[in-house]
């Protein structure tokens, strides 16, 4: 009875070892964007500090072949929302050599430094990039976000 | 025999059966799917024409599709070139209606989920695109005030138990069109204001009443996705089975020679338009694709933002967020789907290549454009790999 004990502690000893490598593994693995539609920041400092963007989707899923809304919201350090900023959009595939297949415009501010982002649409799969020029009163900069399908 | 030879004799076994077997990664049988007909969402309702899902104008647009009356000289239809048992195209490098033009016929199976229409287009909705090749003088070589005059004559009823009384066409001219030659062009513009738009709004219905027999016109199964969907459940496809070459040739399309990136989802194509260094036909006039293409959209009186639209402006969407500028645009056509492709030959805009291995040889060498830039990168594939793609091309025909 006593080595069955013995083999159903060094067992549990085992698997436990397992999980926590297995923990460690998974914790400082580079989380790598795996399905479609998922990307890789969806927040971030413009390129010269003065305003916080994030870029999402209006309604859920990043869909391909779609037209659809995206929200950039644009914010200060501190935290007040951006009002009254010209936006002009650009981008495209920097692996496929080409633009954007549709010219995404800012249409509506929604208020709370919120923009609506109209036409956007991603026709392949792959890494895509959106460039966004922002005027507003604290000065202009740019933002770039990736997107990948 | 011992028990570490039967161990070695099972493990040489397993390892033989997995080489046989179809082995795919997670990430190509995700992909796989995506490009299964199963995959292919329903139609979207055509909000800028309300009589796309309406029998009686799929009726009416079926009758005037096979309806040689449809023409300047009475002997050509759509059907002419979009021969119903060829795919809905002709077999030719470039289309020969009335006149000889410049451009490969388009097979019409699943045209209606396009956002754009023609190889560069030059038109944004699947009705307006019709109305296009009745006034082409090389394509049906007709005037829209003889069109008119011909629905009236001819389908009268028909037309007017889906769209209503028809106008008084006593006093309109028996040819007569914006588009036509200088004498119909004069009498064009010598009709009142009133009289020319209910002439457009006929015409404009001709072209709604095709588009909703066009939109009943959808891909057939493949072997492919027979394939697939044996794939995707993990039953074995029987008859469907892929060879070992339309394996590795499935494998290359999604994988290394990155077919996949623009000939995606379902249809095969991402509905935009590229430049991929396909050389220019000696002797044509010069054909510079998608970025010509832009100034005839908005200039169309029949496009999404014109008067004939049915429905909010909200579905003009592609028109209104549409690239107007740009060197990506210069030499850039339609992404071909590629179902059915390997029985219709030749390909591309202007019938440049006469068979799938020439197409496969030419994206594996990219050579670049003529004008703008190839967005095709070289790929070196063996004539092992060139000849599995097309194997693979072959299996969404059968």
């Amino acid at each position: 009875m006593a080595s069955l004990w013995r083999y159903v502690l060094a067992g549990l000893g085992l698997a436990a070892l397992l999980t926590g490598v297995l923990a460690a593994v998974y914790l400082t693995a580079p989380h790598a964007p795996q399905r479609a539609g998922s990307e890789i920041v969806r927040s971030k400092k413009t390129a010269n500090g003065l305003f916080v963007a994030s870029f999402e989707p209006e309604r859920g899923d990043v869909r391909q072949g779609e037209l659809q809304s995206w929200l950039l919201t644009l914010k200060t350090d501190a935290g007040v929302p951006v009002e009254a900023a010209a936006i002009t959009i650009s981008g495209g595939m920097p692996q496929h050599r080409h633009g954007l297949p549709t010219s995404p415009q800012a249409t509506d501010y929604l208020g709370d430094g919120c923009y609506r982002i109209d036409g956007v649409k991603f026709t392949m799969s792959g890494l895509w990039q959106l460039h966004f020029a922002i005027s507003a009163a604290a000065g202009s900069d740019t933002v770039v976000f990736d997107v990948l399908l | 025999m011992s028990r570490l030879s039967r161990l070695l004799a099972l493990l040489a076994m397993a390892v033989l059966a997995g080489c046989g077997k179809l082995a795919f990664s997670d990430a190509e049988k995700n992909t796989i799917a995506s490009l299964a007909l199963s995959a292919l969402p329903p139609l979207k309702t055509d909000t800028t024409n309300r009589y796309a899902d309406v029998p009686a104008a799929a009726a009416l647009g079926s009758t005037l599709f096979f309806d040689t009356g449809m023409s300047g000289d009475g002997l050509v239809s759509c059907s002419t070139c979009h021969k119903i048992d060829r795919q809905f195209q002709d077999d030719l490098p470039r289309a020969v209606g009335v006149g000889r033009t410049n451009r490969r016929t388009m097979p019409l199976a699943g045209v209606a989920h396009d956002p754009w229409f023609f190889w560069d287009g030059r038109r944004d909705s699947l009705w307006a695109q019709a109305l296009a090749p009745l006034e082409n003088p090389l394509e049906q070589a007709g005037n829209r005030a003889a069109y008119a005059h011909y629905i009236k004559a001819r389908f009268g009823e028909r037309y007017e138990r889906i769209f209503g009384p028809l106008p008084d066409l006593s006093d309109v001219p028996a040819n007569a069109s914006p588009l036509g030659s200088d004498v119909q062009k004069a009498a064009w513009n010598a009709m009142p204001a009133a009289q020319a738009e209910a002439v457009n709004r006929v015409f404009a219905n001709i072209g709604k009443a095709i588009a909703a027999f066009e939109r009943s016109i959808a891909p057939p199964r493949t072997r492919f996705d027979r394939f697939a969907a044996a794939l995707a459940t993990g039953i074995q496809p029987g008859d469907d089975a892929f060879s070992p070459e339309e394996i590795l040739g499935l494998k290359l399309f999604i994988g290394k020679a990155n077919c996949v990136t623009c000939h995606t989802g379902p249809r095969f194509t991402d509905s935009g338009f590229h430049n991929t260094g396909v050389p220019p036909v000696a002797n044509l006039p010069p054909d510079r694709g998608r970025v010509d293409a832009v100034a005839q959209v908005e200039a169309d009186p029949f496009n999404c933002f014109g008067a004939f639209r049915d429905g909010e402006a909200s579905a003009c969407g592609e028109l209104r967020f549409m690239v107007k500028s740009g060197p990506e645009l210069v030499r850039a056509y339609k992404t071909p789907s590629l179902r059915g492709a390997a029985t219709r030959a030749p390909y591309m805009h202007a019938g440049q290549f006469s068979s799938l291995d020439e197409v496969v040889a030419h994206y594996s060498k990219a050579p670049a454009s003529v004008e703008g830039t190839s967005e095709v990168h070289p790929l070196q594939l063996s004539d092992r790999e060139r000849a599995a793609l097309v194997a693979f091309l072959k299996t969404l025909a059968e």
